[in-house]
């Protein structure tokens, strides 16, 4: 376990030293902002909490940002360190190939949560500065969206991990990499939508609706977050899916943390196969 | 006989219908510098990660310090130091940080880096980082994590290729000490004629296969290859040497006054002691064995003709 927490160590301070924590900690900070203060001007006049719009804008952006964020930091970590052959050596030491992958992703978990927490966390300092009345309520949504960011965050490290031990070319874990993200922030709600609409509701039910929302952690993201408090889905206009869905907030939390345990186990056990 | 710290019984590796390792047996042993020279593509890099279990056997057993290398054998690799060819270290790391990291992984306790780094002379630079270094460098600080913890074994995959004379000297010098310590120090090489002194025992590979295995006059005696005397006699009579030297060896005459007799390295000093006796005293003689090269290419011959053969 030692060796665990020296390679997550090291993924921190080589995250720290070629600039990608900061750069990440500045675009999530910056982009919050942006939307906590343009995004909440309007909301004087309809009785919205700016709070509860700022967890319902973020929530959009974390669901395209994040994923892409946290495949840029992982889809090269296995491939690349086998083709620059830095892996060999690392591997000569006494280190389970497991812990090397345990260690890869708790570093890059590590330095997206922190971008995600200062990022957001300004966000939500600016608009508690700036005024408002806040509800209680409205910040507990705000705490699940940063925490459910960094989960989903981290699902998608374990599928850049999955996609960068199962292929000896870095490029092209990249390029896996790319597919996983439109596919998921894209190409699966769509295609869903499509089999709701040319089904007509006659053999998808709401329990099988909700079994293949749980198959994309862009989607459980989702209904974590824009359904999962009265307010924000009132604004985010899913109020009329909230009630139909009967997923409580435990099983998406914990499908979300399945989303990157499943991948990270198959990542280890891949790995543990191949030869350097 | 010391302890066997490797052993290798008729280990394979292939790679799909390519066969990198083929029927190997080889035992390695504490305090022996083995030299494991082929060509590229002969089979050594696959066989010391087959040691390292970065490869996993396709036949065959491995044992490394009591423990098969593919599986887990946490214990033995933290008595094992490697220095993969081509090494590639991370670009922004100081040296001293890259010390740290390893020493760590190894267990071993950060303060024994700076010993290490002074005696591979890396002690000076090893506060900046790694992109700045050249390659000597690199090799350098390459060597210095393969010695952190005092390693019972030492996998050097081609350690001195790109170094200048004086750097080779000093790194046979550190792998000198261990194995006089103990350890079994196992280069790789091609570079064979600085080997030959810098080696307890060689093997050969070639494709796959292990040719030769044996101490430098043993693979003498096998390969049977003559010595070389060229003797400098100022005669006018051509024959001179060769009546001299009869019929224990060959003489042809190279230069006006000048002779290469080969004989048998066991005919050598009789050879001598002829031409010594002759009436017209010799004004320079000069005695070379066969060198690893020339050993090393008659066990390529011999492969390549038995396998003709087959």
């Amino acid at each position: 376990m030692k060796a665990v927490a020296i390679i997550a160590g090291k993924e921190i301070r080589d995250g720290l030293r070629n600039r990608w924590v900061v750069a990440m900690t500045l675009l999530m900070g910056t982009l919050a902002l942006t939307l906590t203060l343009l995004g909440s001007a309007p909301t004087g006049t309809v009785g919205v909490s700016p709070l509860s719009v700022v967890v319902v804008s973020l929530s959009s952006l974390t669901i395209f940002l994040v994923p892409l964020i946290a495949l840029l930091i992982s889809y090269d970590a296995i491939a690349g360190e086998m083709d620059r052959g830095t892996m060999g050596l690392l591997l000569s030491y006494p280190v389970a190939r497991w812990e090397v992958i345990a260690g890869k992703f708790l570093g890059a978990t590590a330095i997206l949560g922190f971008a995600t927490i200062i990022g957001y966390g300004a966000a939500g300092a600016a608009l508690a500065i700036t005024g408002g009345e806040v509800e209680p309520e409205a910040w507990g949504a705000f705490a699940v969206m940063v925490g459910s960011s960094i989960l989903l965050g981290a699902a998608f490290v374990a599928l850049g991990y999955l996609a960068s031990s199962l292929v000896r070319d870095p490029r092209t874990a990249g390029g896996i990499a790319i597919g996983l993200w439109l596919f998921f922030t894209l190409i699966y709600d769509m295609a869903l939508l499509g089999v709701l609409v040319a089904d007509q509701g006659k053999t998808v039910t709401v329990a099988l609706l909700n079994f293949l929302l749980l198959g994309n952690p862009a989607d459980v993201f989702r209904l974590l977050n824009l359904t999962g408090f009265s307010n924000v889905s009132l604004f985010a206009g899913t109020a009329g899916l909230a009630e139909q869905l009967e997923l409580p907030k435990a099983a998406l939390a914990a499908a979300l943390v399945a989303w990157s345990a499943v991948p990270l186990m198959l990542s280890a056990l891949v790995f543990a196969r191949r030869e350097m | 006989m010391s302890t066997a710290t490797v052993l290798l019984t008729d280990t394979s590796k292939h790679y799909g219908a390519q066969l990198a390792v083929q029927g190997v047996d080889l035992t390695l042993r504490a305090g022996e510098r083995i030299a494991l020279v082929g060509h590229n593509g002969a089979g050594k890099s696959t066989l010391i990660k087959l040691m390292l279990g970065l490869v996993r056997p396709s036949g065959g057993r491995i044992e490394v310090l009591g423990e098969d290398p593919a599986h887990g054998a946490a214990a033995a690799r933290s008595q094992i130091g490697y220095l993969p060819e081509n090494l590639v270290l991370q670009p922004s790391m100081t040296g001293r940080e890259l010390m740290v990291f390893y020493a760590r992984l190894k267990g071993q306790p950060v303060s024994h880096n700076q010993a290490i780094l002074e005696r591979v002379g890396i002690a000076e630079a090893a506060g900046r980082r790694i992109h700045t270094y050249s390659k000597g460098m690199r090799q350098r600080i390459g060597l210095a994590q393969a010695l952190i913890g005092k390693p019972r074994i030492l996998l050097l995959d081609e350690p001195t290729s790109g170094l200048d004379p004086a750097l080779r000297h000093s790194f046979y010098e550190i792998m000198g000490e261990l194995a006089h310590g103990g350890a079994t120090v196992l280069i790789s090489s091609h570079a064979l004629a600085e080997l030959e002194a810098q080696s307890d025992r060689i093997v050969v590979m070639n494709e796959g296969r292990k040719v030769a295995d044996g101490t430098i006059d043993e693979l003498r005696h096998f390969a049977k290859r003559p010595v070389r005397i060229r003797v400098t006699m100022p005669t006018e009579d051509a024959n001179l040497p060769m009546r001299l030297v009869g019929n224990a060896a060959q003489c042809e005459r190279i230069g006006k006054h000048t002779f290469e007799i080969r004989c048998a390295s066991t005919a050598k000093a009789d050879v001598v002691r002829r031409l010594a006796a002759s009436p017209v005293p010799f004004q320079d003689i000069d005695i070379s064995s066969p060198t690893l090269d020339e050993i090393y290419a008659h066990f390529l011959r011999h492969e390549v003709r038995s396998k003709a053969a087959e």
